[in-house]
């Protein structure tokens, strides 16, 4: 016979070893937080300079392994016909923002909400560790992220997007793409912290194989370079 | 008091322990990963390998490594000494190769003593020393693979390593001193392994050199070293000097702006071209290139 004794010793283990990654613990995500994400970073392009610090040309998708009828689209690429349809932030929907040189604000919106907003097309991604509501919503350049806690490193894992561009040159992601993102944080040497964020982005149509980077970005003292600009499709 | 009872008591000592050892055992004693295996590159952002001779983009370079590196010639790959001299350590995450990572355990209680990453042919094993030990006095012997230290941050290996002999930042020139160290951290994420590196140079970089990639753990198994490196003759006679170019004079200095209209001072590395700033400074001047018509990707298979 067990008693109480144990009872209250194994309800006690079970606490402690329930991880903060548990969906029945995400509710309190702001307080459980392992890392602290939020504040002001800057991305620093040490990596496909190219493609990300100024438009490649039009039909190059090198390192994307893109499938045939993305190539017909990335050909078709047309800047201003983009522009004039409204459709400018294409290149700064979920799967190709965080890869947008700029800045990033990141904040709890409430204790179960991340928000990340873009000084850089000024767009604002919701990683929301509490269940979304119930039905589908309007497709949106951000999509719908859920998000979740693993040990010292955050996953978010967003769908529900409208087709955007993996890059500025138009090499394009569907409707139907999902992303899976890690963001770990390391201390810098010269202090402060450096965030990495590692993205998966599949797509069923556009990609022949997941599409995988890491972005890297250095935390900034305040918001006194926070640049807001619109987005456009012709830089 | 019936032994019911006494060995209620005995299991709930036991998880009280369990649960007290767990809470003050060191973080890192508690969350370390297992990272053995074969990971395959997944090689989707550029491999600064220097395919263009000067292309130094996304360096925080100085003045001094610019001019170092603007002397450099490929050509010295080809001279029988150098043929084989190998590349720094984080040529591991520059280069297009996957990593072979095992551990090595000491036999009476397994601890592991330290974990290595396999050479290729051109690059030393990096083995990452768990055990405590000290890094050698700074004035110690400088070897191609250098001398690494580990220890885990929750689920993170951080390693440190020391005493690399000078190198190249990449393959077309920028250059290293011997008094670079490098941090680099494994983050783990189900199968997959992002590779944080952080290279210091006092000598040669404006800023920290910050490079990330990820690997995909898979069945197929790397070998641990690479082939060996065997000499030949390229082209370059015995005692013909070590090709060079003047600074001022390196032919290529133009070719990736005239290739891709990318400005002078990005093709050379200087810091501030790897900010957002220098993205709105050079919006009003600069003009697309023509569209890409070959080498553009990968033909598509479906």
């Amino acid at each position: 016979m067990i008693g109480p004794r144990t009872a209250a010793a194994a309800l006690l283990a079970a606490a402690l070893i329930a991880s903060p990654a548990r969906p029945q613990a995400q509710a309190a995500a702001k307080v459980s937080a392992p890392i602290d994400l939020t504040g002001y970073w800057v991305s620093f392009v040490t990596e496909d300079w190219r493609y990300r610090m100024v438009t490649p040309p039009r039909g190059d998708y090198r390192n994307v392994p893109v499938t045939r009828e993305a190539l017909r689209v990335l050909n078709a690429w047309n800047p201003a016909a983009d522009q004039a349809a409204g459709e400018a932030c294409k290149s700064y929907g979920a799967a190709g923002l965080m890869r947008v040189p700029g800045r990033f604000r990141i904040t709890w919106q409430d204790d179960t909400t991340l928000r990340v907003d873009s000084d850089a097309g000024m767009q604002t991604r919701l990683l929301r560790f509490a269940s979304s509501p119930a039905g589908r919503p309007e497709r949106t350049w951000q999509g719908t992220s859920a998000a979740r806690w693993d040990a010292r490193s955050l996953t978010v894992v967003t769908t529900n997007m409208r087709a955007g561009y993996l890059r500025k040159n138009g090499v394009p992601y569907s409707e139907h793409a999902t992303m899976t993102e890690y963001f770990d944080v390391a201390p810098h040497p010269s202090g402060g912290q450096l965030l990495v964020v590692t993205a998966v982005v599949v797509d069923p149509q556009y990609l022949e194989l997941p599409y995988i980077t890491s972005a890297n970005f250095k935390k900034e003292p305040d918001g006194s370079r926070w640049d807001p600009m619109p987005c456009s499709a012709t830089w | 008091m019936g032994s019911d009872a006494l060995f209620g008591d005995m299991v709930a000592a036991r998880i009280a322990a369990v649960v007290f050892l767990a809470l003050i055992a060191p973080s890192g004693a508690l969350a370390q990963v297992e990272l053995a295996g074969s990971w395959i590159p997944r090689a989707f952002e550029d491999v600064p390998n220097g395919g263009i001779p000067v292309d130094y983009t996304a360096l925080p370079l100085n003045d001094e490594a610019r001019i170092r590196a603007l002397s450099y010639s490929e050509a010295q790959l080809a001279m029988i000494e150098r043929q084989c001299e190998g590349w720094p350590q984080f040529y591991l995450v520059e280069g297009p190769f996957g990593l072979k990572i095992w551990s090595d355990t000491e036999p009476a209680k397994g601890a592991v003593v330290s974990w290595t990453i396999g050479a290729w042919e051109d690059r030393a094993p990096l083995v990452i020393w768990m055990d405590g030990r000290p890094h050698p006095p700074a004035h110690a012997e400088h070897t191609r693979g250098g001398f690494t230290t580990g220890r885990w941050e929750g689920n993170t290996l951080v390693a440190r390593t020391t005493h690399m002999k000078a190198g190249f930042l990449r393959k077309n020139g920028p250059p290293n001193s011997d008094l670079t160290t490098m941090t680099t951290r494994f983050f783990r994420h189900g199968d997959l392994l992002t590779v944080l590196m952080v290279v210091e140079d006092p000598i040669y970089l404006a800023e920290p050199y910050v490079l990330s990639k990820t690997y995909q753990l898979d069945a197929t198994p790397l070998l641990a070293v690479g082939p060996p490196c065997v000499t030949a003759y390229e082209g370059q006679e015995p005692g013909a000097g070590v090709p060079h170019f003047l600074p001022e004079k390196n032919p290529f200095i133009d070719e990736l702006t005239t290739l891709l209209h990318i400005p002078r001072e990005a093709v050379l590395g200087e810091v501030r071209t790897l900010y957002p700033e220098y993205r709105k400074e050079m919006k009003d001047r600069y003009i697309a290139p023509p569209p890409c018509t070959r080498n553009c990707g990968r033909v598509p298979t479906r």
